[in-house]
């Protein structure tokens, strides 16, 4: 039983892309699971007044933190859509491999894309870079 | 010889039989996150660099306090399906398993209530 081939071995087998965004997508979504953690702080901090919430900007506002955020809104974004893309899916649309590669490119795109907007648009504000 | 019948041996076998409840709920959850989400992260642009007197302005209008309140509801509700699952397929060992589905509960209970408490406490402190 101990000895019995792995199929797919991941260390030989080239995945696929649209494997490759299957496992992002629990990956996407374990991350973003994680980052509730910082959304529950931020909105504890506004609750608890002025001074607290000062400290959570100031927090928020550090490079490193700032970076994580950045791929939190990539996460967001591709989880987003390729959940929208599992629910065609689940409707019984799309799963021609043509398609499924076709969506899988448009997934990988649109979160791309959106993710810079949202950076480009918070760069871009009066007070600077969030 | 055991006096137990075919049926009493079979029955708490198998599945549990809710593996089709789960499944609807991940996706319909992942339905009302789609606009709950995409709402609240265009609110969270509009709002970052704000004072926290902006902010708890925004978290205190009606429409904001009641919708965050069910984004806090069906994002962690999403969440304990998705990380059920996870948890179901990458850890086998039996004990560390059910500690870790009970954690995950507990968690995202906790979760979903610090939310809904603190969008209420800020929404409810203008009097």
């Amino acid at each position: 039983m101990s000895n019995r081939p792995l199929s797919p071995h991941l260390q030989i087998y080239r995945l696929p892309l649209v494997v490759l965004l299957s496992i992002t997508h629990r990956i996407t979504g374990v991350f973003l699971g994680l980052g509730t953690l910082v959304l529950l702080y931020w909105l504890c901090a506004v609750a608890s007044g002025p001074e607290a919430y000062a400290a959570a900007q100031s927090v928020l506002d550090m490079f490193i933190v700032k970076l994580v955020l950045f791929g939190w809104t990539w996460a967001f974004f591709y989880h987003l859509c390729n959940g929208v893309r599992h629910l065609a899916w689940d409707g019984g649309y799309g799963f021609e491999l043509p398609q499924a590669y076709a969506s899988a490119y448009a997934v990988l795109a649109i979160s791309t894309v959106l993710t810079l907007l949202v950076w480009g648009f918070v760069a871009a504000a009066p007070g600077g870079a969030a | 010889m055991s006096l137990r019948t075919d049926l009493g041996r079979a029955k708490g076998l198998g599945s549990a039989k809710d593996g089709v409840s789960h499944w609807r709920l991940q996706r319909l959850t992942a339905l009302a996150l789609v606009p709950l989400s995409l709402w609240f992260v265009l609110s969270l642009l509009c709002v970052f660099d704000a004072s926290h007197a902006e902010i708890v302005a925004w978290v205190s209008a009606p429409h904001v306090t009641v919708l965050l309140i069910a984004l806090s509801i069906v994002l962690f509700w999403h969440l304990q399906l998705g990380l059920q699952v996870v948890i179901e397929d990458y850890v086998h060992t039996a004990w560390y398993q059910i500690a870790l589905q009970v954690l995950l509960r507990i968690g995202a209970g906790l979760g979903a209530l610090i939310a809904i408490v603190s969008v209420l406490k800020i929404s409810l402190s203008l009097g």
